[in-house]
């Protein structure tokens, strides 16, 4: 016969102190572990969206991002004259070639220097990417020295009001807007006009190119076809996704060795917790123990009503856990992706992955932490239980 | 000692929780001396940069070249001992995807270079190989362990700032003059970065990534840094020239807001310290009511019940506290040989060792506060009719 529900409860209120510590500790745990889960899923998503399915990219062969790359003018024509990429309503090809350097800039309050990627960038740029909205002020225009800021940056930044002017390259940029690109990457960059950008860093050559295709079925066709080309065979063609994925994989990998590290230890910290209290509510109940055995139910009953305790408490821990970690998704953070080099701002992302992989930790601390004072519950001699008082 | 012994016998009641107890703590202590030791590990090169060296840069970032001319220039400037001129190779070694293949690759002038960096030791006789050999290089020793290379084997590098495909030669393996160096960087000539540069990308040669000073007085500094920008200020390419440690600090700082999350989450590992403690120390003082109140007939003071309380707690803290620090070390060893690439300097440091045992012997004492305030205060008569 099973032991009532509310006797598991009840013991469980009784205590309200030891039960409260307790549950501290797990819900402590499992914030923990959800917040890197949650900030390493950031990381990626924020690049993941970055880049989207129907555009490709090309860079120099073996430059593993576009600070390295470099296109020279001629392999960019033969590039954009690909027959796989869409033509915009003016008939041209929808692409953007485009320079990447960075610059730096102080950040608001800290005065510590932030590394800013600079984008110049083609007018099909807004095209490729519809993320990127003018939030205020205006777009800049080609042929001339403006700029347009991310939302991030001008957020973190110091001196970047519209109006204002950035020295960079041997010039000065006046700001005249700001974008918004719905969280991703873009948010962290400055763009302005590539033809305008590359004498001013004394650059030649462009970093990389961005193509809106047709269909994303043809992605095969161009990889073929531009990598073949004898005159383009210093280039490769990437996914836009796969490009902005394998930028944020080194610092979510980082995020993610150090939270398991810290979370493998943390267990073993809220299990060792869990056990204390488990241990003591069997040694505070050995009279009641032995009373129910004699009425008769089973050391089985016994076993599960003392796990079922411990799992209650390492239930409601993890929610509370969950329910702190999802304040998280509150707050964003900028900081150097070591990737690309360059600021990156993102988010805690909490995804349905999270919750269930934090309910399952939380609930397991409880099964492995419970299961030894529970047995030691079960294994009671009743007369010796029954004496002991 | 009479308090001391009881504590020990009550310590020793329940010899499971008290156990369990201490290994909580200790792993918490632990992997708070670790995540300190990774803070500490961020601000390696800014504890190692010397008090006599600055560096130059391109003031809009340091991806940007300074021309080579400026050598000359600033070696004229009063104060300035001696200059030397480093390009960041970048390049590929490897499958680019493991980043367990990266390790940094410096052009350098031969003959300064390692006279300004002391701390980099090289065998004279592999010194002179170095020197006479253009395309060869010197290694750090960990990074010659962990890639299984030996004097006289060739490195293939995949260009990628520096196009093309490259070749270097071991003919020196550097170590550390202490534990605080750097042992993974490679370090090769300048001059063969800049000939193929010439023929192959003209317009590329004589770019100089950043150029180290070193200055006979500490006091010179600000005024060198104000003379050398000074006169680039209205040139194509205006220098930033600030203090090693300046320059280091740029670095950390752009990642500031991951130190300041793993110092965040060593601060929650305090609290998970203080739960774990609290814990123990609440259940016991629950369970020994009654044994206080009749200590209390018997004459003993509050101060004695308290001492009792926050004597076990500090017991406990300070062994699990001992037990952790004294783990923190070989799991830090772990983790510096398992991932050589995320932090080339991996040491626990004195700062680290202090500040975990103030958390610790700070746990215990703080745990005691409640349930020895509750047990002082309870009238005798109600702590004798408690039943546990």
């Amino acid at each position: 016969m099973k032991i009532p529900f509310s006797y598991t409860w009840r013991s469980l209120w009784t205590r309200k102190l030891t039960t409260v510590l307790t549950l501290g500790g797990i819900a402590l745990v499992v914030f923990v572990f959800a917040s890197v889960l949650m900030l390493s899923h950031g990381v990626e998503q924020t690049m993941v969206d970055t880049g989207s399915d129907d555009n490709a990219m090309a860079f120099r062969r073996s430059a593993n991002s576009e600070l390295v790359s470099q296109i020279d003018r001629d392999a960019a024509n033969i590039i954009k004259s690909a027959p796989e990429i869409a033509l915009g309503p003016d008939g041209k090809p929808v692409v953007s070639t485009e320079i990447v350097v960075i610059i730096n800039l102080h950040k608001k309050g800290s005065n510590d220097m932030g590394n800013i990627s600079v984008r110049g960038v083609s007018p099909a740029a807004m095209t490729l990417r519809p993320q990127v909205q003018i939030v205020s002020g205006q777009m800049f225009h080609f042929g001339s020295r403006e700029v347009i800021l991310g939302s991030n940056i001008a957020k973190q930044f110091q001196g970047t009001g519209i109006g204002s002017q950035l020295r960079f390259g041997d010039a000065y940029w006046t700001v005249v807007g700001y974008f918004d690109a719905g969280g991703t990457g873009f948010d962290s960059e400055i763009w302005g006009d590539v033809e305008q950008m590359m004498p001013a860093f004394g650059r030649p050559v462009f970093s990389s190119v961005t193509m809106h295709l047709k269909s994303s079925s043809d992605y095969d066709a161009l990889k073929a076809r531009i990598e073949k080309d004898p005159r383009t065979q210093y280039t490769e063609i990437k996914h836009e996704k796969v490009y902005y994925r394998e930028q944020s994989a080194l610092m979510s990998d980082f995020i993610k060795i150090m939270g398991l590290l810290v979370t493998i230890i943390f267990s073993i910290g809220a299990m060792i917790g869990a056990m204390i209290t488990m241990y003591a509510a069997v040694a505070n109940r050995t009279v009641e123990i032995g009373t129910m055995r004699a009425i008769g139910f089973r050391r089985r009953s016994i076993l599960g009503a003392f796990l079922v305790e411990s799992v209650i408490l390492s239930f409601i821990g993890g929610c509370a856990g969950i329910a702190l970690a999802s304040l998280m998704s509150l707050v964003r953070i900028s900081t150097v992706n070591f990737g690309t080099f360059s600021e990156l701002a993102f988010g805690f992302t909490l995804s349905p992955q999270i919750v269930v992989s934090a309910m399952v930790f939380s609930v397991v601390m409880g099964i492995v932490g419970g299961f030894l004072p529970a047995a030691r519950a079960a294994r009671m001699n009743i007369l010796e239980a029954l004496r002991s008082a | 000692m009479f308090i001391i012994r009881l504590v020990l016998k009550n310590a020793l009641r329940h010899k499971l929780r008290t156990l369990l107890t201490i290994l909580g703590i200790a792993i918490a202590v632990m992997s708070f001396g670790f995540m300190r030791t990774i803070v500490t590990a961020w601000y390696a090169g800014v504890e190692s940069s010397a008090a006599n060296r600055m560096i130059t840069r391109q003031s809009v970032s340091f991806i940007f070249p300074l021309p080579y001319a400026y050598l000359q220039q600033i070696e004229q400037i009063p104060g300035v001992n001696e200059v030397s001129y480093a390009n960041w190779f970048g390049g590929v070694y490897k499958d680019q995807a493991d980043w367990n293949n990266f390790f940094p690759r410096i052009a350098i002038d031969p003959e300064t270079y390692l006279t300004l960096y002391p701390e980099f030791v090289v065998p004279a006789d592999q010194m002179a190989d170095f020197k006479r050999e253009r395309n060869s290089c010197v290694i750090g020793k960990k990074m010659a362990v962990q890639h299984g290379f030996k004097l006289g084997d060739i490195i293939p590098i995949e260009g990628d700032i520096y196009p093309g495909h490259w070749e270097f030669v071991v003919r020196g393996i550097y170590t550390g003059k202490d534990a605080t160096v750097d042992e993974t960087q490679m370090f090769f000539h300048w001059d063969y970065l800049n000939e193929r540069m010439h023929v192959e990308s003209p317009g590329r040669e004589g770019n100089v990534g950043w150029y180290i000073l070193s200055v006979r007085n500490a006091a010179d500094m600000p005024r060198v840094a104000k003379e050398v920008d000074d006169r680039y200020q209205n040139s194509r390419a205006p220098t930033k020239t600030e203090t090693e440690r300046e320059f280091q600090q740029s670095f950390v700082s752009m990642s500031s807001a991951i130190i300041s999350s793993l110092e965040a989450v060593s601060y929650v590992i305090i609290g998970i310290i203080l739960l774990v403690l609290a814990n123990t120390i609440v259940m016991a003082a629950r369970e020994r009511t009654k044994e206080y109140a009749v200590l209390k007939t018997l004459g003993f003071s509050r101060f004695h019940i308290t001492g009792l309380i926050a004597g076990e707690s500090l017991l406990i803290a300070s062994l699990g506290g001992a037990i952790g620090l004294a783990l923190t070390f070989p799991l830090a060893r772990v983790f510096a040989a398992g991932f050589p690439t995320f932090f080339p300097i991996f040491n626990v440091e004195m700062i680290t060792i202090i500040l975990a045992v103030t958390v610790a012997l700070g746990a215990g004492i703080i745990a005691a506060v409640l349930p020895s305030a509750r047990a002082a205060r309870m009238p005798i008569v109600d702590g004798l009719r408690s039943i546990g």
